[in-house]
Formats: structure tokens, sequence, C-alpha cells
């Protein structure tokens, strides 16, 4: 086997790594944020709202948690994923 | 309609989750490819910059003693000064790495004001012991963004200062007004809200 086709072996797996490990922050934030909600249920204000004022129930931590690790994956994850992708492309080349 | 202190605590916990996010993703994929677009170059330095300008409204509203006005305007500069600092650095309107320097004195001010306002001991209540925790926190972590400043590219020390992100937003969320900490409950303290 040759140097060239070991390092073309060698590339992808690499890269394969970086995607999966930035797959994967956003789903493991949001995991989170839903293991803190059932573990700590009466910090969701939504499960008891009457009487609540605004705050208590715009602000719920373990949800904030949630929204973040969602709106990375969708926001940020798929052009990350490409720009690596292409950047991988370009060093095989 | 001014939140409760807790909540702004939590508000700003989010903040550092965002940070961290960011950071860690950059850490994984390398600034090359993180910095490919322009809006994600910006999205955590901007990010930082617009916390710091939201602690001068906390500043405004949230003075229920003057030292406490002080260490939430030195965090505002602070975090403010780290933001535009690493904004200018993306922008290439900087250039030399030590500029980084400016997020150690962030959380060395930071972690300082910590320990300088608060007055009570740790097992006096929550907030008490999260805030030594905090002030301890940010001065002992302090050399990873000075390691970040001396190796930028590393994946250990982009981590690490990720994870450091991680560590502040769990300690904002233990926040709460009034409450016991590992069972202690100062009786000067009052009574739990809830």
């Amino acid at each position: 086997m040759s140097a060239e086709l070991v390092s073309e072996l060698k590339l992808p797996r690499h890269r394969i790594w970086r995607a999966r490990a930035v797959a994967t922050l956003g789903p493991a934030t949001a995991l989170c944020g839903a293991v803190w909600a059932l573990v700590q249920p009466y910090r969701i204000t939504l499960l008891h709202p009457h009487g609540q004022s605004f705050w208590w129930l715009a602000v719920e931590p373990p949800l904030l948690v949630i929204l973040v690790g969602l709106l990375f994956q969708l926001v940020v994850v798929p052009g990350l994923l490409e720009d690596l992708e292409e950047a991988g492309d370009a060093a095989s080349r | 309609m001014q939140p409760p202190a807790e909540h702004v605590h939590w508000l700003f916990g989010t903040g550092f989750v965002i940070l961290s996010l960011c950071l860690l993703a950059e850490a994984i994929v390398g600034v090359d490819v993180w910095r490919k677009r322009a809006w994600r170059a910006y999205l955590w330095p901007g990010t930082l910059f617009f916390m710091g300008v939201m602690l001068w409204p906390v500043m405004t509203f949230f003075t229920n003693s003057t030292i406490h006005m002080l260490a939430h305007g030195a965090w505002a500069d602070v975090l403010m000064f780290a933001g535009a600092t690493e904004l200018a650095l993306v922008r290439g309107k900087l250039v030399s790495p030590w500029w980084r320097l400016a997020t150690v004195l962030a959380f060395v001010v930071s972690g300082s004001a910590f320990l300088v306002h608060e007055q009570n001991t740790w097992f006096f209540q929550r907030s008490s012991f999260l805030h030594h925790l905090m002030g301890w926190t940010l001065l002992g972590v302090a050399i990873v963004p000075f390691a970040r400043c001396l190796r930028p590219r590393s994946v250990l020390f982009g981590s690490a200062y990720a994870l450091t992100f991680v560590a502040i937003a769990v300690i904002l969320f233990c926040d709460r007004d009034l409450a016991s900490v590992f069972g202690h409950l100062s009786p000067l303290a009052g009574s739990p809200h809830r």
C-alpha cells in the first residue's frame, strides 16, 4: 500500500470524528436540559402556571437549555458541517 | 416588570451556555473552519459583548447596595472590553494574540468583584455560597484563557475554555434569591421565598 493511500484513509476518519462531535453538541445540550427538567420538575413553572408572574413563566432554566441546544443544532451545525466537509475535501485534494 | 434577581442570573447562565457551545464547536472544528462564515466568526464575541452591555441595566436597576452596583459595573466594563477585543481580533483590527489577555483580565476582575462584594460567609445562604464559589472559580480558571492566549489553536485549551463557561453557567443556574445551601441557612438571611 502506498503512503498516499494511507493518508487518504486517515483524513476522512479525522473529519468524521469532528463532524460527529459537532453534531452531538446540540442534542447533548438539549438532553441535559430534558434530564434536568425531569430531576427538578418544580423548575418548570409551565407545569403549574396559575398565579405566576411573567418572569416565572418566561425564564425557566431547563427549557432555556433545551432551547439553546435546539437552536444551536438548527442554526449553527448545518453550515458548520458543510464547511467542515469542504475543508476536508480541499485538504485531501 | 423588573425580573427577580434569580431570573437575571438564569438569563446570564443561558448566555454562558451559548458561549460554551460556540467555543466548544470552534475548538473541535478549528478556527479556520469556524470563521468560514462571517456571522459565525462574530457569534460568540458578539454574545460576550452583548452580555456586557446587558449588565448595565442590571447595574442600574439592582441597586440594593453600592458595592453590588460597583461590582455589576465592573463586570459590564470587563465583559464589554473582552467582547470588543475578540470582535476586533476576528475583524483583523487587532492582530497580536496578546490582546486575548483582555479575557484573562475579565476573569480576574470578575472573580475579585464576586469575592469583594459578598459580605457574608460561605454558608450564610445559597447566593453567598455561590458568590464565593464563582469568585474562586473565576480566579482559579483565569489560567485557562491565559493558556489559550499562548496557544490559540490548541483543542485542549479551547475545550477547557468552553467548559469553563459551562461551569459558570451551572453556578448561575443554581442561584436563588433566598435558599439554603447543603441544609445551611442563617436565620439572619430571612425565610426562603419558594
